[in-house]
């Protein structure tokens, strides 16, 4: 008997898993099933006979699916939405997320008003944007993960240590110290944000994973978040400037920083609310764009392997160079956090162990002229920066690059390279920290 | 013999349709009404019929309601209602037209 209840608990989480059969409908089938499975048994068979042929009446679930999907092609969309389920849902975790959505827009615009002055915003401000976004967003996370005490206290004095710092470090405006910070605090915080989103810091390697998909699936929603802002702010100048001309900039002024904070917030609720929605998505983003980055990674590399990386070298390029080298490193680690690590290697790998090589072709090419730059002119505190983000990337492609070779090879399966990234992750942390806290002693603020 | 699947799904509304005017029911009984009537000659994939029954509903011909099983297991009851008993009246007009029409050259092939 509670094998045949096994079989029955298969069958309808088999039947609900296209999402077209809602429970109801499952309860429905079900107890179709079990009279039916009540008669046949009445009939003499067994419990496996009947329960073959019970389900093989009800129709194959693939065209039982299909054909609810016909009918209620609705409830595929409607996930999209909210919960598709008629039942009352809890509304609690919606309450909370729009209570931190709001704390962020208000403390954005706290921000904000601090950094008024009569002639233009004070060049701290955009420095500093991160601390107040990112905080609430690691306070709503580390609440929602129910956080250790102490580790919540350790991470929210190094926030509050972080705060003080850019606040307290004389920088000279305009110098490199105060941009580089302004580059890299926002990536400390996040790996912050991250502690509290695996609820502590001695977490095991293999969980880290999540934050990885976490953070893939953050960006998407919150693009689309902010696309759909821009058109929403954009109609709202053309449609109303004509009426009320000057009154719809004072308050985009308002709307559109605070907009942009509560953002975050939604972006983050979203990842956890609509789990599924986008783990179909991300994956199929991903497989689109690695083989148009391999393709052009590769040509970028033979161009300037040929043509030498010396004549036009100069920060922007460097710039461009290194947030291309994280976002190849981003789509291969993303891939690899969707990806289930006992399956063989497949076409795909091949295109990102392309990816891979050429990015760490560049890489190796930009290390080369960097390290001339800094022998013939010295350190400064750019290239420090971009010395030490490099050599770190380098690192990690060089290895990622000789376990996907591996891999391919069949030689090992995707485990290594998995344990090897997560392992990796704190270094990108430790080195933000550096930066920021660090760097700016060592070469006075300037 | 069996019937045409074309066929049973032409007459799988009416038929559902005439079953719910002999009072309220659910799937696996209307189900048992099927076989019975049709001694079997009328084979469908039973899930299917729950699609079918939910558009009858949308389409407001029947409407459903959760009730419960002697064992408690909740089950789905479906009613016709008025708009539906009127299209039964329209589909059985038609029904009766087009075996008045098969059957009246029948008939003549019979005599002849």
């Amino acid at each position: 008997m509670a094998e045949l209840d096994t079989d029955i608990a298969l069958w309808r989480t088999s039947i609900m898993k296209g999402r077209a059969v809602d429970d109801g409908d499952a309860d429905e089938l079900e107890s179709h099933l079990r009279e039916q499975l009540a008669e046949l048994k009445k009939a003499g068979l067994t419990d496996s006979e009947a329960f073959q042929i019970a389900v093989q009446r009800l129709g194959k679930a693939d065209q039982l699916t299909a054909e609810f999907a016909r009918e209620h092609g609705e409830r595929l969309w409607k996930q999209l939405a909210m919960s598709a389920s008629p039942e009352p849902t809890d509304r609690r975790p919606l309450v909370k997320m729009i209570v931190f959505a709001l704390i962020a827009a208000v403390a954005m615009r706290v921000g904000w008003f601090l950094a008024s002055t009569p002639t233009a915003m004070a060049p701290w401000f955009l420095r500093d944007l991160s601390l107040f976004v990112l905080p609430v967003l690691f306070v709503y996370l580390a609440r929602q993960r129910r956080m250790p005490r102490r580790t919540l206290i350790a991470a929210a004095a190094a926030i509050v240590a972080l705060a003080a710092l850019a606040t307290l470090y004389p920088f000279t405006p305009d110098g490199q110290t105060t941009y580089l910070v302004g580059i890299h605090l926002p990536v400390l915080l996040w790996f912050i944000v991250g502690i509290a989103y695996l609820g502590g810091i001695r977490t095991p390697a293999r969980r880290r994973m999540e934050f990885v998909r976490f953070t893939g699936e953050f960006a998407i929603y919150l693009v689309l978040l902010i696309l759909g802002g821009g058109v929403l702010t954009g109609l709202t100048v053309m449609v109303l400037n004509p009426i009320v001309p000057g009154a719809v900039d004072d308050v985009l002024i308002w709307v559109v920083p605070s907009g942009g904070a509560a953002a975050v917030i939604v972006a983050a609720w979203l990842v956890e609310a609509k789990k599924s929605v986008i783990e179909n998505l991300a994956p199929v983003l991903a497989a689109v764009f690695t083989p148009l980055f391999a393709v052009m990674l590769g040509v970028a590399a033979i161009v300037y392997a040929v043509g030498g990386i010396g004549r036009n070298f100069d920060r922007n390029l460097l710039t461009g160079f290194d947030i291309l080298l994280i976002i190849v490193l981003g789509l291969v680690l993303y891939a690899l956090s969707a990806r289930d690590t006992s399956k063989p290697a497949g076409a795909l790998d091949v295109v990102r162990l392309v990816a891979i090589s050429a990015a760490l072709l560049v890489d190796l090419l930009v290390l080369w002229s960097m390290v001339a730059r800094v022998v013939e002119y010295g350190f400064t505190p750019n290239r420090a920066a971009a010395l030490g983000l490099n050599l770190i990337l380098v690192i990690n492609l060089a290895v990622t690059a000789w376990l996907f070779g591996r891999m391919l090879a069949r030689r090992t399966t995707a485990e290594p390279l998995e344990r090897w990234q997560t392992q990796y992750l704190p270094v990108f942390g430790a080195w933000a920290a550096l930066v920021v806290v660090v760097l700016p002693l060592l070469f006075a603020f300037s | 013999m069996n019937i045409d699947k074309d066929l049973v799904a032409a007459m799988a509304t009416p038929l559902v349709l005439a079953i719910l005017a002999e009072g309220p029911s659910y799937g696996y009984a209307i189900h048992k009404r099927v076989r019975e009537l049709s001694g079997g000659e009328l084979e469908w994939t039973d899930g299917m019929l729950y699609p079918l029954l939910h558009r009858l509903d949308r389409l407001g011909y029947v409407c459903a309601d959760w009730g419960s099983s002697s064992e408690g297991r909740r089950r789905r009851y479906y009613e016709l209602t008025d708009t539906g008993r009127a299209e039964l009246v329209n589909q059985r007009a038609q029904w009766q037209a087009a075996t008045r029409t098969l059957g009246g050259l029948w008939s003549v092939a019979a005599g002849a």
